[in-house]
């Protein structure tokens, strides 16, 4: 009698024990199932839908009158197709007017209210580090005097990352603003219409500004990058295969 | 957990092993496309802007 209840304990023991470890084994599977998702299956869908993106800004831009785009873009319409030859040859992403999730699954989003590629005052652009297409990931790659491209309806603006291409040096830009700088997500002037200046502070001059999470994987704080828009932009009708920065220089 | 589901699983071993495959690729299916997708935008480590 004794003993049978002894076993019986021993045996519901058994049970317990297993269901636990199976659901810790199950919790390990599923978790690593997230960070698969993560990598790789954000990453597909991002492709598709970036393709979509460029057919639609491609045949917007085919079929919309000559003249002055309207002033402001709803948010979610893609904006403008942005090139960046240091992350590669083929890197062509389109950009689209909006910073919330939404948007940043789709692709980098330019903040709402600042101004237009090719525009006096700070173009800024958000993107993802890690998955979605990962369009940020290697943005510290970039390194002074690389060019930045953005390709809108008529024009093309070629941007050039802050500092000095000679020695590498982030910090040399006679203006002060640097350009790359590792900040607080609180660091709100960092997209104001003159980086590092007030936020209503007149814009000194065209520039770009790029933002994503850093360190990788982690939100603590943000990379972002300056750049200042190279000469005046070109018009596509004068140069329908792009400028030469799209060609390496 | 996955002895029961085993046991109350019709069929021989082969028609088991297919049930369950199918059943694993069912669950994989749903976590992936339907509660991964609302899960992530609750999660801190997506922000990549300013000022949130």
């Amino acid at each position: 009698m004794g003993q049978d209840d002894e076993v019986r304990r021993s045996g519901r023991l058994r049970t317990l024990t297993r269901g636990l470890g199976e659901l810790l084994v199950t919790g390990g599977v599923v978790v690593l199932l997230f960070v698969a998702y993560e990598l790789f299956v954000t990453d597909l869908l991002n492709d598709r839908r970036q393709a979509e993106l460029d057919e639609q800004v491609q045949a917007e831009w085919r079929e919309r009158p000559a003249g002055p785009a309207a002033a402001e873009a709803a948010v979610g319409a893609p904006l403008a197709v942005m090139y960046i030859p240091r992350l590669g040859a083929d890197y062509r992403r389109v950009v689209l007017e909006g910073t919330a999730e939404e948007q940043l699954s789709q692709g980098p989003g330019h903040y709402p209210g600042t101004a237009r590629p090719g525009e006096q005052g700070n173009v800024a652009i958000a993107g993802h580090r890690v998955g979605k297409g990962s369009p940020f990931l290697d943005l510290d790659r970039l390194v002074p005097g690389d060019p930045v491209v953005l390709e809108t309806a008529d024009e093309w603006s070629t941007y050039r990352v802050l500092g000095d291409p000679v020695r590498g040096d982030f910090g040399a830009d006679p203006s002060g603003i640097p350009g790359r700088q590792v900040i607080l997500p609180t660091q709100l002037d960092v997209v104001s219409p003159t980086p590092d200046a007030a936020a209503d502070a007149p814009a000194s001059g065209a520039y770009l500004t790029l933002t994503t999470c850093h360190p990788r994987f982690s939100a603590r704080q943000r990379l972002v990058i300056h750049a200042v828009l190279d000469g005046a932009p070109v018009r596509k009708t004068e140069r329908p295969d792009g400028p030469p920065a799209l060609r390496g220089r | 957990m996955y002895g029961w589901i085993w046991r109350h699983l019709p069929g021989g071993t082969t028609g088991k092993a297919a049930l369950a495959l199918l059943l694993a690729l069912g669950v994989a299916t749903l976590l992936l496309f339907v509660v991964f997708p609302w899960v992530e935008p609750r999660l801190p480590f997506n922000a990549v802007t300013v000022g949130d």
